[in-house]
């Protein structure tokens, strides 16, 4: 075992944890955040996305370890209070989710893409999520939620 | 005068935002692996690694010693409790069907299939420990390749004696709806065309984004099962007839689900064993698959080779169609298994007027996953092979394909039309959408480059693809059911509870799991009983909340669900009808119902239905013999299949160098009857298309020689991103149904079912200069390169044109290991 601490969507914890214990892992087992989800165990879904210390990561592709004495944050932890993030807000405006498995993986990806590069084109944003697998949408409405949510920011191309 | 002068904005056409999204989008979710229960258990499957052997041995020692592994259960412990996984739907009298056992105890027929289960205190220890069942396997051969297995070559359960399940035909002469087929090919072999072609449905995997999951808590009276499907009323019936435990005693909740696209509309061995087990240890257990469990155990799609025969006179009018597939079913027959390839056998013949049909199936056996429902269930397949036929047929006869289909189709005029697979098409308007997709397209345009680009020789030739696609969806009228011996009905139940407070609950036997049908329902039933939006909520999957239903598949949620719910909403308004005529004082006959309000006709006096139910609710006041309720429930069976219809056009650019092709333009224009919400009926459509292109490009389990599938991770089965898809365009033409209330028809399936021969018909296009009529799916740059090249000269490349090739590994280069791939 092996003891971490970090901060979760703005609170501290602390735990002994496996050192083979993902970081997913212990979100959801742990700490019970389970609007992060599991999608697959190639690391090619996405579904798992939040980020550490600001940038996106596949958190199946992340040791809880690694993740001690850093900052992780959930699509639990994006919206402030009640208000939603205008990415959140974007998904729900552009009908970008469906079944919404891939929803919290798609919105943390799209957060870091549009911190990276707020005014970026459709190829941008094609290319940008790539590695985020949505079943449902055929991604048309997936990225038409991330170019509006560039607009509603003052990004748009 | 009536009590409500304004009419208020219907919420029926407009594009509300999701009620179901709010949660989802913050992370505040059920799906079924998000529960943990006190002392809840986990399972891990140990899984046959070979397509077929018998189980000589299991050593479960090591891992009952494991920490803190609970049990270690084979075949033999589970036998009396895990009941069985049925087929709903035995095509023939005389189906083959093998026993389903949900683990087997002395042999298994796929690779995947469980033969132990490790039930442990973590997910992880149960994993650690399933590495350590040791068992002994006697490998026997393997029935894979379908064509080999339908031909007997190797049983795939010896015990049987055959590999041949089913033989289902159908026949226009016989059946009285149009003539010989076989006469009609007779004919034009002398006098006309023929077309005869093979095509290749190849194996898919539906591939939803949530993994399948289970919790089963023992510890009530009920025995609750919380499961990632598409079926909660079936599943539980399924485990009630195949256990024993009452159905009465069994609760089967859906929670949220992580799509399906019918991979979910399924009774799965790994359902029934986690009952089992929790039954056994007496204590909640989950079951939640890896991603390579689910590609490789969950059911399977599409997999036929099809045989086609099309007759048609000099000018091109069809005379005939002749059909004879062979289905893949795997090593068991699912619940609808058999069935979905008898799901087409009434589509092939499309929207087209031909006067003689005969199909003929027949369903068999491998050491394969097995297969059923998968988005469009048998009419993707039949779509596509009838639009590939037509658009060879318009080569055959020199004109555009889109001339060939108008000359054949059913014309708007002549509707309600009787097609020769005997089903009555209600509406359409095939010249309207067609028209419409053109003019969006930009066909004539498209067309022109394409002519100057095969003039010039360029490298990227450019191919037009069409689909005028129409399916038969909101499955089922029961009769209709019945007469092709299938095991259920096709009804759907709703009700409507009034509350004290205003507020309306609505409960329905559908059970989404994506399809926004909290939202649409709640449209519905605000326009219909003129309460606010924000007031009705929409209950489902849950059997103790949602007692009866038949859950959601085949486009059936708003035809059949929706319509259940109309007479439901209409049930309360009558039964509320008398009451307030009471409180009004007056006659029931003067009562009018409008926009929420009964008012009394020729006063401004009225009551909205909210007001009716707070005085139900109180009951202090209510005419003599009323019951103090004006709750109401409706099951609704449907009187006909629905036929949606639509034109999709779609350009491919071919790189005749390298086979590479790219999606440049994607038009749709469906006819789906009235629409509820636009913005759902788009993300569907959108969903739909993308399904239906990855099979044209992308997608396909494949098996190698010992029966493993090798596409057995997100790796390997290529699911398209959002850098391989483009935007498409989306619109519609409204022709209204006639056999439901609300005029809708279903959308679920279509963009699936219509865009799978628009993509290979444009590729095909793109390079039928080159000699090319077919290229087998999914169309792979490699396909394509060879299909352009299968009539170049006759030296084959060699030493310095492959340098990095040996003799060891071969000079073919990458081996395609599909049968009659290329050209």
């Amino acid at each position: 075992m092996a003891k971490i601490e970090l901060t979760v969507d703005g609170a501290r914890v602390s735990d002994d944890v496996e050192p083979r214990m993902l970081l997913v892992q212990y979100l959801r087992e742990k700490l019970g955040k389970t609007g992060t989800v599991i999608g697959c165990d190639t690391s090619n879904c996405g579904a798992c996305t939040v980020h550490l210390d600001g940038r996106s990561v596949k958190s199946c592709n992340v040791l809880a370890v690694q993740a001690s004495g850093r900052e992780v944050t959930t699509i639990e932890g994006l919206a402030d209070g009640e208000s939603l993030h205008p990415v959140q807000e974007a998904f729900r405006e552009c009908h970008g989710l469906q079944c919404g498995f891939c929803t919290p993986g798609m919105i943390m990806q799209a957060v870091d893409l549009l911190n990276e590069n707020p005014s970026p084109t459709e190829a941008d944003v094609r290319e940008g999520m790539e590695g985020n697998l949505c079943r449902c949408t055929g991604y048309h409405n997936i990225v038409k939620s991330v170019l509006h949510a560039a607009s509603t920011t003052g990004g748009a191309k | 005068m009536t009590a409500t002068a304004e009419k208020p904005d219907l919420e029926i056409g407009r594009e509300r935002r999701r009620k179901e999204d709010q949660r989802l989008i913050t992370g505040r979710t059920r799906w079924t692996d998000n529960l943990a229960l006190p002392g809840m258990l986990h399972l891990a499957m140990v899984r046959s690694p070979f397509a077929h052997a018998t189980i000589t041995g299991i050593d479960t020692e090591a891992a009952k010693q494991a920490p803190n592994v609970v049990a270690v259960f084979t075949g033999a412990d589970l036998a009396d409790y895990a009941g069985a996984c049925i087929n709903a739907w035995a095509i023939t009298p005389d189906q083959v069907t093998p026993p389903h056992a949900p683990m087997p105890t002395d042999r298994v027929a796929f690779a995947g299939e469980t033969v132990a289960v490790v039930v442990a205190r973590s997910a992880a220890e149960a994993r650690d420990a399933a590495e350590l069942v040791d068992v002994e396997y006697a490998e026997l051969p393997a029935a894979l390749d379908l064509k080999e297995a339908a031909a007997d070559t190797v049983l795939a359960h010896p015990d049987l004696g055959t590999n041949k399940s089913a033989y289902w035909v159908f026949d226009s002469g016989e059946a009285g709806t149009g003539g010989s087929a076989d006469e009609a090919i007779e004919k034009a072999r002398g006098d006309g065309i023929v077309i005869e072609r093979e095509y290749r449905q190849q194996r898919l995997i539906p591939a939803f984004m949530e993994p399948r999951s289970t919790v089963v808590d023992p510890t009530g009276e009920q025995i609750t099962v919380w499961s990632a499907t598409q079926i909660p009323h079936i599943l539980r019936f399924a485990i009630a007839a195949t256990t024993g435990v009452p159905e009465s005693k069994i609760r089967v909740i859906a929670p949220d689900v992580g799509g399906g696209f019918g991979g979910k509309l399924q009774q799965t061995p790994e359902e029934m064993i986690t009952f089992a087990v929790a039954r056994k240890v007496g204590r909640p257990v989950k079951y939640t698959e890896t991603r390579s469990e689910s590609l490789m155990t969950a059911h399977h799609g599409r997999d036929q080779w099809q045989k086609l025969t099309l007759a048609a006179e000099k000018d091109g009018t069809v005379t005939g169609l002749k059909v004879e597939l062979t289905a893949d079913l795997g090593a068991y027959i699912a619940i609808v298994g058999g069935g979905v390839p008898v799901l087409g056998a009434f589509m092939f013949n499309a929207i087209y007027k031909f006067p003689a049909y005969h199909f003929a199936c027949q369903t068999v056996l491998t050491n394969k996953t097995w297969t059923d429902a998968y988005r469009g269930a048998g009419r993707p397949e039949a779509t596509y092979a009838i639009e590939r036929l037509m658009d060879e047929l318009a080569v055959e006869v020199g004109v555009d394909p889109l001339e060939i289909r108008e000359k054949n189709w059913i014309k708007h005029e002549e509707f309600p039309f009787t097609t020769v697979a005997g089903l009555e098409y209600d509406s359409g308007n095939y010249e309207a959408a067609t028209a419409k997709a053109k003019e969006a397209f930009g066909y004539d345009a498209l067309r022109a480059e394409q002519e100057e680009r095969r003039a010039s020789g360029d490298r990227i030739q450019l191919g037009i693809g069409i689909s005028t696609f129409t399916e038969m969806c909101g499955l089922a009228p029961s009769r209709v059911l019945g007469s092709l011996n299938y095991g259920a009905g096709g009804w759907e139940h709703a009700s409507v509870r009034m509350l004290a407070t205003g507020k309306v609950e609505v409960v329905t036997g559908a059970s989404a799991h994506g399809q926004g049908h909290e939202t649409a329902f709640s449209q519905i039933v605000a326009d219909r009983l003129g309460v606010a939006f924000e007031d009705v909520e929409v209950l489902h999957g849950d059997t103790q909340i949602s007692h009866k239903g038949l859950d959601t598949y085949g486009s059936r949620s708003l035809v059949v669900g929706g319509e259940a719910l109309v007479k439901a909403v209409d049930k309360v308004i009558e039964k509320a009808r008398p009451i307030a005529a009471h409180l009004l004082e007056a006659d029931v006959d003067d009562i009018e119902f409008s926009a929420g309000r009964f008012g009394v006709r020729g006063t401004d006096q009225g009551l909205a239905i909210g007001e009716i139910a707070t005085a139900a609710f109180a009951a202090h006041n209510l005419p003599d013999g009323v019951e103090p309720s004006i709750d109401s429930e409706a099951t609704y069976d449907p009187v006909n299949f629905n036929y949606p219809h639509g034109t999709h056009l779609c350009a491919m650019e071919v790189d005749t160098e390298t086979g590479g092709v790219l999606m440049r333009k994607y038009v749709c224009v469906d006819d789906i009857g009235n629409i509820i919400n636009p913005m759902i009926v788009e993300g569907q459509v959108h969903g739909g298309l993308a399904q239906g292109i990855a099979q044209a490009l992308w997608e396909e389990a494949v098996y190698d020689d010992s029966g493993t599938l090798v596409s057995g991770s997100f790796v390997d089965y290529l699911l398209p991103t959002a850098a391989d898809t483009i935007n498409f365009e989306v619109d519609h033409t409204t022709t209204a149904s006639t056999t439901n209330t609300l005029g809708t028809k279903g959308v679920g399936e279509a963009g699936t079912i219509a865009s799978t021969p628009a993509v290979v018909n444009a590729i095909v296009d793109a390079v039928r200069s080159f000699g090319v009529n077919d290229i087998q799916m999914p169309c792979t740059p490699e396909r394509v390169w060879r299909a352009i090249h299968a009539h170049d000269g006759d030296a084959p490349t060699e030493g310095a044109a492959a340098p990095h090739f040996t003799e060891e590994t071969g000079m073919q280069g990458q081996t395609d290991r599909t049968d009659g791939a290329g050209a």
